[in-house]
């Protein structure tokens, strides 16, 4: 027998007397599962004031958060993805493209920016996961290799900003050769002596890891963000055993050396300028 | 060098075992294979005496000759994945054992330990010091897992850079021979930085001073076959693959099933002729018909050939010179539209 029987069948709430609440009013944590309103988020960088969950945010946010008011400007834009192989799985490459872009906010996995931190000159590159996960094919490497340019030629320190899944599979062997096309070019601006600066953010895997996001001057990482080369489902099927809890976060890959620290979201924008400042001399005498 | 020390340097899996087994046959080989027994069935026939067969063996055999030529001169993607995963193929050191006249395998990234799916060390081709690294994979069931399949861990990447460096320092240029499944996907290939290790052989090879060759011998995925894929002439033999995953793998993630792996291999475009037509590749090196496995001697007398032609006009060129093509090469590589 139940505890308590319902008496009336069905949802009696008139239409009416509904209280609208329109999508984004809120917010519901998806490590603490705290609901919070949307705006509380945004306040605070975009970080749960509960548990301190970093959400996933993309070029836009990152570069509100870092860069001095109206000092950005995004470059290489034009740089555009193109099916070259006519790659098919389910659905075609190119209608993969066209969807995407319909959809976001972004015209590929990583925008450039320029723009000023605390007055410093910084060129970053931020990947955006919500363009296909955040997956490296050419036109990440091109504007990789294009800011890497411009930072030689105007000697700005570089900031890489990685969140993406790996390399793009639909462009094949052309995304695999991106990791040897950004590898090449960071040898030109660690010949020119300018600061490269790799921040990892949740998640950050596959060819990126190998590639790009691990050769910083100093890799950097925000707090519990997912870093490795092979996926965890992976490494579960190939061991035949659960990972250790905390296995592949930030804490655990600092742990074992490989990164120089771990920075709050709120913290980033002060420890980038110390980096720079201290790297390139320019605190003010 | 004494013939003792021969053998205890060329030891540990080195040499290909000679014994002739049965010929393994792929499924897209059976016409093949029937043709064969046909033709043993006539021979037996022709020794018994009592039927004139040479006039039908002529014909059988150049009937075969033509299935051959059919068969092996169209092959599809999946069916160059199969030959360059075939049970019989030479892997790197036999290469090796066949190219040099001395050879010291060297052990260890000094750090961790000794990784035996990545092997190395410094051969003499025709009296010309070469440093070799590769992955090597085992021959059977047991040799296999102490290969572990020619997965590589990050000390092997590591071990690698050991090696490539102390070529540099001694001005002796690089064959990098490229055969493996993928950098190993485990816990403490994690723990001691898989990506790292791979990134950082990436930019290090990027400006090596001596001359680099790298050549795609079996299978070439992924980040663990680039990791040590960064060279002037990038090369790979007729029946490989090159990718940015394997068909498998792309199968199970854009399909959700394992049972795409044909039609992965074919959009992936991971044939030597595609590497090529995309400039991704710089050559082709052409395999004996059939195969590598089909004649691995022949196949190391082309392989010797190919990598004294490159490694004399490679040190033509200054080191410098040799860098920034390297760099423009991998630079210039993608497609987009601007």
């Amino acid at each position: 027998m139940s505890w308590f029987k319902r008496d009336k069948q069905g949802i009696l709430t008139s239409t009416e007397e509904k209280l609208e609440v329109p999508d984004g009013v809120w917010w519901q944590c998806s490590s603490c599962k705290k609901t919070i309103p949307t705006s509380d988020l945004t306040d605070n960088r975009y970080v749960c004031p509960n548990c301190n969950y970093h959400a996933r945010i993309n070029s836009v946010e990152y570069f509100d958060i870092i860069y001095d008011e109206g000092t950005v400007k995004k470059l290489f834009e034009d740089l555009e993805p193109r099916d070259f192989l006519g790659f098919n799985d389910l659905k075609s490459y190119k209608d993969r493209l066209v969807d995407t872009k319909k959809k976001v906010n972004v015209t590929e996995a990583l925008t450039v920016g320029s723009g000023k931190v605390n007055g410093h000159k910084l060129i970053t590159c931020c990947m955006n996961f919500n363009f296909i996960g955040g997956s490296m094919g050419s036109v990440v490497g091109e504007r990789i290799s294009k800011a890497i340019d411009h930072c030689v030629e105007k000697k700005y320190p570089l900031l890489i900003i990685s969140k993406s899944g790996g390399a793009r599979m639909m462009e094949s062997a052309f995304s695999l050769m991106q990791m040897a096309k950004t590898s090449a070019k960071l040898t030109q601006l660690a010949a020119a002596k300018l600061p490269y600066i790799s921040l990892m953010t949740d998640p950050t895997t596959g060819g990126v890891t190998a590639s790009y996001a691990m050769l910083g001057d100093m890799n950097i990482a925000e707090p519990k963000a997912l870093i490795g080369f092979a996926g965890p489902r992976v490494i579960k099927e190939t061991i035949g055993k659960d990972l250790p809890k905390g296995f592949q976060r930030s804490e655990f890959v600092m742990e074992h050396g490989f990164l120089d620290f771990i920075v709050d979201r709120k913290d980033l924008k002060s420890r980038l300028t110390d980096i720079v400042e201290l790297l390139m001399n320019k605190s003010e005498k | 060098m004494n013939d003792d020390l021969r053998f205890a340097v060329f030891n540990g899996g080195l040499l290909h075992s000679t014994k002739q087994t049965e010929m393994i046959y792929l499924d897209f080989e059976k016409p093949i294979e029937e043709l064969y027994e046909q033709l043993e069935k006539l021979k037996k026939i022709g020794e018994s005496g009592k039927v004139d067969v040479d006039s039908a063996l002529t014909e059988l055999e150049e009937k075969i000759s033509e299935v051959k030529k059919s068969i092996y001169g169209s092959l599809t993607g999946w069916q160059r994945v199969q030959l360059s995963r075939h049970p019989e193929r030479p892997y790197t050191l036999f290469y090796i054992s066949k190219l040099c006249n001395r050879f010291l395998e060297l052990h260890g990234d000094r750090n961790f330990g000794d990784d035996k799916a990545m092997v190395g060390g410094l051969g003499e081709i025709d009296g010309k010091p070469v440093m070799f690294i590769g992955q090597q994979k085992g021959e059977n069931t047991k040799q296999r897992q102490y290969r572990n399949f020619g997965m590589a861990n990050p000390e092997g990447y590591r071990k690698a850079l050991r090696l490539m460096k102390m070529a540099e320092k001694f001005n002796i240029p690089i064959v990098s021979l490229i055969d493996t499944p993928g950098a190993y996907p485990g816990l403490e290939a994690e723990e001691r930085g898989q990506g790292e290790a791979i990134a950082k052989n990436l930019m290090e090879m990027t400006t090596l001073k001596v001359p680099v060759i790298c050549i795609i011998i079996g299978e070439g995925a992924s980040g663990g076959a680039l990791g040590i894929g960064i060279g002037d002439k990038v090369l790979m033999l007729e029946n490989t693959w090159y990718s940015v995953i394997s068909p498998e793998s792309c199968s199970s993630i854009l399909w959700h099933s394992w049972d795409f792996k044909e039609q992965a291999a074919e959009e992936l475009k991971l044939t030597p002729e595609h590497m090529k037509q995309f400039k991704l590749i710089d050559g082709i090196i052409r395999e004996p018909i059939g195969g590598a496995h089909n004649n691995p001697d022949e196949m190391a007398m082309i392989l010797k050939k190919e990598i004294k032609k490159h490694i004399a006009e490679l040190e033509n060129l200054k080191s410098e010179e040799r860098i920034e093509m390297r760099i423009e090469k991998f630079s210039s590589m993608g497609v987009f539209n601007d």
